[in-house]
């Protein structure tokens, strides 16, 4: 059981988190993104009320 | 589609806070019931304690909710601001008490001949350590993030916190806990477990709590008018969520009777110590980093008026924190029973969390560029920006002294306890600090705070105070790592123990007056944010405030 659960963790598992970053790394970087961080980025900065629009 | 979902709408606004007073009636019942059996005095005290507050809670609750006349007090028209309130009061009240109580220990480690009072047991340095270490980072730094994620969460995704009566079960249940937990060190309740102290029932109590938090959360960012979840609530959820994970895996514990207060582990062994070490340096990285960021990405860019430096970089950085952080617990147990394999794991992702800390910490500072001048005239905005400082100085330290070389010098030394300072009252402390300052004139619509001047003085009696306590602890450590490795000629021990005692003496002293610093800090600012409430000094004019949306009347918001 040990052995079975270590050795997937140690392959499959490590696998799947570098690829699930390398997704998040991906996604941030991609360029036709920009615009939608951009946006996101100036959020914060505007003052609305919750049923403004 | 979702916006019309929110529990204190669709159900009528009575739903929620019937769900709740359900919920407390039960724990309340409960409680007698265990007061009336309890196996042990200090769980017929903490069943007393539970009951009252929780009865005096449904009190208060059914006279607020009857005096309502049938209007809605969870309005979806405005920001529930008045919880923020009651958190940045909250955060104020349990900084003091835990900076004092830090105090109190620092004496007594200095004066033990003073400060040690054996007829009055529960005054023990054994006792009050952990009163310290939960007051400031559980009851102050949580209270803290409540607060500034109820306020955040809400402006970042333009709608009201979901949950109607749910939320204040959330911050009114998280400080009977942290009640619960203060009293039962003093009592002598605990488990054990640093930074896990509360034994069985106070887990469960707060995991129910930290459960209706992440719903209140999740539910909000649900109903949210904003297409973008903001990295600032990426930051929040992933300390709520983190957490309750911990929390839950490291307390499992069978109590040895259900009205008795004493539980054992779960774990045992060695297994017990990683589970403890993976939760304690989550702790740090969750709770003291994560949610601590998320004010970082929030009030900064704010207080500025500027968007954050990158907003790849803080995608780029959150991630990288959470496939990190998660591993690095094992170099608490270097030269332990631990395998090898597992301390270097440990080590290993420590040094590689560097990188992530490091981008973090540039990404929050570069936010000034162009609006440098305010580190000069804002000393808000400077206290933000020294705690990132800490924030880079002590990520930079800690990977340094997760390398086992290094860590066989410093662990169970001083240095530690400097290393956990510059972290707890530079980082933490600092931006919370910021956040509560810009939080005030916010939330009571003040022009600004009572008085710049004073929170100079705040700044610098606290820089001053982090300084003493961290040179003194760093050169205590030092000395006494090497005292203890010393041996002499024939192959014994240079130094007794106590000898390393003494030569830390001083450094103790001086370590005081820095905490001290500290606290006559905090006291100036509680003053300040009291005076500002209240309108005093520049504070006064709320017409002209340049702030955010809800400082305009409710009453001029036609009705739709």
């Amino acid at each position: 059981m040990y052995e079975t659960l270590s050795s997937f963790a140690q392959t499959w598992g490590l696998g799947l988190f570098v690829v699930m970053f390398l997704v998040a790394l991906v996604y941030a970087l991609w360029p036709a993104n920009s615009e939608t961080f951009r946006k996101a980025a100036h959020q914060p900065l505007v003052d609305k009320d919750p049923l403004d629009d | 589609m979702s916006s019309h979902l929110s529990t204190a709408e669709k159900p009528g606004w009575g739903f929620s806070i019937g769900t709740v007073s359900l919920l407390v009636g039960a724990v309340a019942l409960g409680a007698l019931i265990i007061a009336a059996n309890a196996a042990d005095p200090m769980m017929a005290a903490h069943a007393w304690l539970f009951f009252f507050l929780t009865v005096g809670g449904l009190l208060i609750t059914g006279l607020w909710a009857g005096a309502r006349n049938g209007r809605n007090p969870f309005d979806p028209a405005f920001y529930e601001d008045t919880i923020v309130k009651f958190g940045v009061a909250a955060s104020m009240f349990w900084g003091i008490a835990g900076f004092l109580v830090g105090l109190i220990i620092a004496l007594q480690l200095s004066f033990p001949g003073v400060f040690y009072f054996p007829e009055l047991g529960w005054t023990n340095f054994g006792r009050l350590r952990p009163l310290h270490t939960s007051a400031v980072i559980f009851a102050f730094g949580g209270n803290v993030l409540i607060a500034t994620s109820f306020y955040v969460v809400q402006r970042t995704c333009r709608t009201r916190l979901a949950g109607g009566m749910w939320p204040w079960f959330v911050f009114w249940g998280y400080n009977l806990f942290i009640v619960i937990a203060g009293t039962g060190y003093l009592l002598g309740v605990t488990q054990s477990k640093e930074y896990a102290e509360p034994e069985w029932y106070a887990d469960l109590w707060l995991t129910i709590v930290w459960v209706a938090y992440l719903f209140v959360f999740l539910g909000t960012l649900w109903k949210r008018k904003e297409p973008h979840i903001y990295v600032a609530n990426w930051f929040y959820l992933s300390f709520i969520v983190t957490i309750a994970m911990l929390h839950i895996v490291n307390n499992l514990a069978i109590p040895v009777s259900l009205t008795g207060s004493k539980s054992y582990q779960l774990f045992a062994g060695v297994q017990d110590a990683l589970t403890q070490w993976w939760y304690g340096h989550n702790a740090v990285g969750f709770f003291l980093t994560t949610g601590f960021l998320a004010i970082m990405y929030y009030f900064i860019p704010k207080k500025v008026n500027r968007p954050v430096y990158s907003y790849r970089l803080s995608i780029v950085h959150f991630w990288s924190l959470i496939f990190i952080y998660i591993w690095a617990g094992p170099h608490h147990l270097h030269y332990t029973a631990l395998p090898q394999w597992a301390q270097t794991l440990g080590m290993v992702f420590s040094i590689m969390l560097w990188m992530p800390s490091w981008g973090g910490m540039i990404n929050g500072v570069m936010t000034l560029s162009g609006a440098w001048d305010k580190l000069r005239t804002d000393p808000v905005v400077r206290m933000m920006i020294v705690a990132l400082a800490f924030y880079g100085m002590s990520t930079f330290e800690g990977p340094l002294m997760s390398v086992r070389a290094v860590n066989s010098l410093s662990h169970y030394t001083e240095w530690g306890i400097a290393h956990v300072h510059s972290g707890s009252m530079g980082w933490v402390g600092f931006i919370s600090f910021g956040a509560l300052y810009c939080l005030t004139p916010w939330l009571w619509k003040r022009k600004a705070l009572f008085s710049n001047a004073l929170v100079e003085w705040h700044f610098w009696l606290a820089t001053l105070g982090i300084l003493f306590y961290i040179v003194a602890m760093y050169v205590a450590g030092i000395t006494e790592g090497f005292m203890w490795r010393a041996y002499n000629e024939f192959g014994f021990l240079e130094y007794a123990f106590i000898e390393t005692v003494k030569a830390k003496h001083i450094m103790y002293i001086v370590r005081a007056i820095g905490g001290a610093l500290y606290l006559i800090g905090a006291l100036i600012m509680a003053y300040n944010l009291v005076r500002t409430a209240l309108g005093h000094g520049q504070a006064r004019d709320a017409e002209a405030v340049p702030a955010p949306a809800s400082a305009q009347s409710p009453a001029l918001q036609p009705a739709e």
